[in-house]
């Protein structure tokens, strides 16, 4: 039996410990948002957050998940409200297909927790590990520098 | 697109004479069979094909909605909201209103693929009319309700105001039969007053994605779920011996093994217990194993000696005008195998109904074709085969989603009343994505003693740019797998206006005299079909850069030299557009840096786009840093500035990731592209600021805007390196290593 909170929820999930962490959590536990890019953890679109740190869900068993807070993209919104990143995604249209979206915003949600305030070139450091094929780096970028201006 | 699905169209208006065409809403199928008057008039965009308004509009009391069909699918463009931005206006509704169907074989009208920039002038078009004629139809209900002429009344959200105070509602009035005939194209549109068009709205799609609501074919979790996987040859043309198809079956959560000749597939309880089942049967499987590619490095040799299948003399236009020629320059060009590349593998749901109906959910570009492609492979009535479009990730043109459609189909009827939902590994959609094609062209151009072009003399080799599925199910993958294969149709060259390989190799300029000549390869070593903008990056990328050549060689400015061959007024605009705006006249050369320009209409009849940026080269790494860019863009009537200026900047970004890092890269046996590693893309450290200058044309059509960036993109990318470094790259991509070797040059 694997425990963790996801989205501010308590789960136990009664699945083999090497059950892959993504298909879990979108199969089983229903928390839409992470997606199968690549399986490798080169794509960044499987990112959730663990205690905080993004993490690639795609090469990381269940086990991992035990004890810890997992959180989503959906775990992101304020009493079904947009939480204050995703606002600025919406503000700015920060994307096209919305595939990669999920991933970026976890990935910049654990930037401007190490970092509220951070450069341009901070956000593309923080974010090159996560790919968007459509070209709409820049307006995520902006999003999340709004987001770090306070919306 | 493309042209395939348009000389269908023209095909299906010969034989079918004065018949509207019908389309799938199974209870009215019949009512559309009208016979048309003797010659019925033009209408606008797509009702030309689908005449009737409710096919596309309908009022719904019930909850007080527009109910709006579209044939036209989401890709990430941002099209549903165009369409619903046009909607609402023409009917003077509020937005949210306006409820969307899309891509759902049995309910919208049939308005081909998704492709070819053509959803706004063909779809938001169609739209647009249907709705100024539906608001008409509905004012002549309410005059004759509230006995006060039509020309009275007022509209705001519905509610329907007469001068003299009385009211009624678009709710209120019996819509249903009014709207059950065709449209006039009589009805005027707005000509001001818009309360959307010209707005940027909030796309209709995105901010469920940005709170992580599920949106996604891949998401999709229908009660009963089983999971598939297929096993793909090693490599292209290569023919199963053997797979101990057993001892799969005997896995945990293993509900079926499928062979049927080289295809292979496993259905299972869980998705791991399916990845688990796939790759043991990989394992086990022993291949036949043809060396049938031409390697990375051989593609261009092998462009050059390919049998060509047929000679295309796409434009024939001998100069007349008489002028002595000074001298000739030439020059020859090439671009590689390049990915679509969507970052979420392609899949699909399928479900055989107990009732023998196959039912899809997939993100296929073009449901309506697939959908008999798929009847075909499995051979079902075409009636019995049901495709809903729900979207993927973006496709940038014709990807695996119709075969992963395919495939998930070849096992959920072995599997009747379960869906099965199939998701493709990375190293299957890097490794069986039909590429966009490599092509190479060869420029010559005679110029008088003032540098200007006489005689231009273009001439391109390359694989087809279209096998989308096109109602044909050799068109699928699996297709060639099967123990009985259904042979592949050999490609056609799509002709004008539209074109396929040849698609811009007509340049825009006014030259006196300018032959194309298309030579057209059936021959495909490597799996091809339509990428973002067919044939037009590599024609653009050849015109563009030769036109730099010449006006270097020559000693004009870049611009200057564009502008003097060519009348467009809208060309000439969005070139000094993309100058002005860039500070072509005020730019100050710094060291290891250049600038570079480039210009394109796309397909010489869609939307114009002039890119300007600025490079700097490190001369020791060979690594090219975009610093800026500039985009100019006339779509004609702006819908959604932001949507323009998106796809805009969208396509500039591909582009650059295209131009600066992108070949597929094979062995005489496999693709070895197998995931990003091996086949990177741009990130975000690499994307340069892009500044979009929007030329709005109020009260002109609708230009269609995805696929006008790249091409002019790619060949001011090789003109700033060319101004930066004084060496001329034409081989694409221009990678460190290609660059470095290309400063060498100039050193020896």
């Amino acid at each position: 039996m694997t425990r963790f909170t996801l989205n501010g929820r308590a789960v136990q999930v009664d699945l083999p410990a090497s059950e892959p962490l993504l298909q879990v959590l979108a199969n089983d536990l229903g928390a839409d948002g992470p997606k199968y890019g690549c399986g490798k953890a080169q794509c960044g679109s499987c990112t959730v957050l663990m205690d905080g740190n993004p993490v690639r869900s795609c090469v990381l068993p269940l086990s991992a998940a035990d004890g810890r807070t997992v959180t989503t993209l959906a775990g992101l919104t304020e009493g079904g409200r947009p939480g204050r990143l995703q606002q600025a995604f919406i503000d700015e249209q920060a994307a096209q297909c919305g595939y990669c979206t999920s991933g970026i915003i976890l990935q910049a949600q654990a930037l401007l927790q190490r970092n509220p305030k951070p450069s341009d070139a901070q956000v593309r450091s923080a974010l090159d590990g996560n790919l968007c094929r459509c070209g709409a780096h820049n307006r995520i970028v902006r999003a999340v520098l709004r987001a770090a201006r306070g919306g | 697109m493309d042209g395939l699905e348009r000389s269908d169209r023209r095909r299906f208006l010969r034989q079918t004479g004065g018949f509207t065409l019908a389309f799938a809403i199974p209870l009215e199928a019949g009512l559309a069979q009208v016979p048309a008057t003797a010659s019925p008039p033009r209408l606008p965009g797509n009702l030309q094909r689908h005449r009737r308004l409710d096919a596309w509009i309908r009022v719904q009391p019930a909850d007080r909605s527009i109910l709006l069909m579209v044939g036209k699918v989401e890709l990430g463009q941002g099209i549903l909201t165009a369409v619903a931005q046009v909607c609402a206006d023409e009917l003077d509704v509020n937005l949210e209103r306006v409820r969307i169907v899309s891509g759902d074989t049995a309910l919208v009208p049939n308005e081909g693929t998704t492709a070819g920039s053509f959803s706004m002038p063909d779809c938001a078009t169609a739209v647009r009319h249907a709705a100024a004629e539906v608001r008409a139809a509905l004012l002549e209900l309410a005059a004759t309700r509230l006995g006060v002429p039509a020309t009275s009344l007022r509209v705001e959200d519905a509610a329907i105001v007469a001068a003299s105070g009385a009211r009624t509602s678009y709710w209120d009035l019996p819509a249903g039969e009014e709207l059950r005939r065709e449209a006039t194209g009589k009805v005027a549109l707005k000509a001001s007053g818009h309360r959307y068009i010209g707005t940027s709205v909030p796309r209709v799609d995105l901010t469920p994605k940005i709170l992580g609501q599920s949106m996604f074919v891949q998401e999709l979790r229908p009660e009963g779920l089983l999971f598939g996987r297929v096993v793909r040859p090693s490599t292209y043309r290569a023919r199963l011996l053997s797979a101990d198809t057993a001892a799969v079956e005997r896995m945990p959560g293993v509900v079926k093994v499928v062979r049927d000749g080289s295809f292979l597939g496993v259905i299972a309880q869980r998705e791991s217990q399916a990845n688990a089942a796939a790759d043991a049967l990989a394992k086990s499987c022993r291949w036949d194993t043809p060396a049938v590619l031409p390697r990375t490095d051989g593609v261009e040799a092998w462009l050059r000696s390919a049998p060509i299948a047929r000679d295309i003399p796409t434009r024939r236009q001998p100069r007349t005008t008489p002028g002595e020629v000074a001298r000739t320059v030439e020059a020859t060009y090439f671009r590689p195998y390049q990915m679509h590349a969507s970052i979420g593998t392609s899949a699909a749901v399928a479900t055989m109904g107990t009732d023998g109906t196959l039912v899809v959910q997939t993100h296929s570009q073009s449901v309506f074709e697939t959908a008999t492609a798929i009847a075909g492979l499995l051979g079902l009535p075409r009636e019995r085969v049901r495709l809903q479009h729900v979207q993927g990730a973006g496709c940038y043109g014709h990807n695996l989603a119709d075969d992963a459609a395919a495939d998930a189909a070849l096992l959920a009827v072995q599997v009747p009343g379960r869906p099965v939902r199939l998701q493709y590994t990375r190293e299957q959609e890097h490794r069986w994505e039909p590429y966009g094609s490599a092509m190479l062209i060869r420029t010559r151009a005679a110029l008088d003693a003032k540098g200007s072009v006489l005689d231009w003399d273009f001439e391109l080799w390359s694989t087809p740019h279209t096998t989308r599925p096109g109602n044909q199910a050799g068109n699928l993958l699996p297709a060639g797998h099967l123990a009985k294969p259904i042979p592949q149709p050999v490609p056609v060259n799509n002709g004008p206006p539209n074109y396929a390989a040849d698609r811009n190799a007509i340049a825009l300029y006014d030259f006196p005299g300018q032959n194309v000549l298309t030579h057209f390869i059936t021959e495909m070593p490597v799996r091809v079909s339509s990428h973002r903008g067919l044939g037009a990056y590599g024609n653009v990328f050849a015109i563009e850069s030769f036109m730099d050549e010449l006006a270097r060689a020559t000693g004009a400015d870049p611009v200057e030299y564009r502008l003097r061959h060519l009348k467009d007024e809208r060309a000439r605009d969005a070139i000094r557009a993309a100058a002005e705006r860039f500070g072509w006249s005020s730019w100050k050369r710094a060291s290891g840096r250049g600038r570079g320009i480039a210009f394109a209409r796309y397909k010489n009849t869609a939307g114009y786009c002039a890119v300007a940026l600025e490079v700097e080269v490190d001369a020791r790494s060979g690594s090219i840093r975009v610093l800026r860019a500039v985009a100019s863009a006339d779509s004609g009537h702006i819908v959604s500035p932001d949507g323009v200026s998106n796809q805009i900047e969208g396509g500039l970004v591909q582009s650059l990731s295209w131009t600066l890092k992108e070949e597929v890269q094979m062995d005489d046996t496999r693709i070895l592209s197998e995931d990003w590693a091996s086949y990177p893309i741009l990130t975000f450290s690499e994307v340069p600021p892009v500044d979009v200058v929007l030329i709005n044309r109020p009260g002109a059509p609708f230009l269609g805007t995805g696929e006008a960036s790249q091409g002019p993109t790619g060949a001011a990318l090789a003109n700033a390196v060319f101004d930066a470094t004084g060496v001329r790259f034409r081989r694409l991509p221009l990678t460190p290593s290609r660059v470095l070797q290309g400063l060498k040059t100039r050193q020896g």
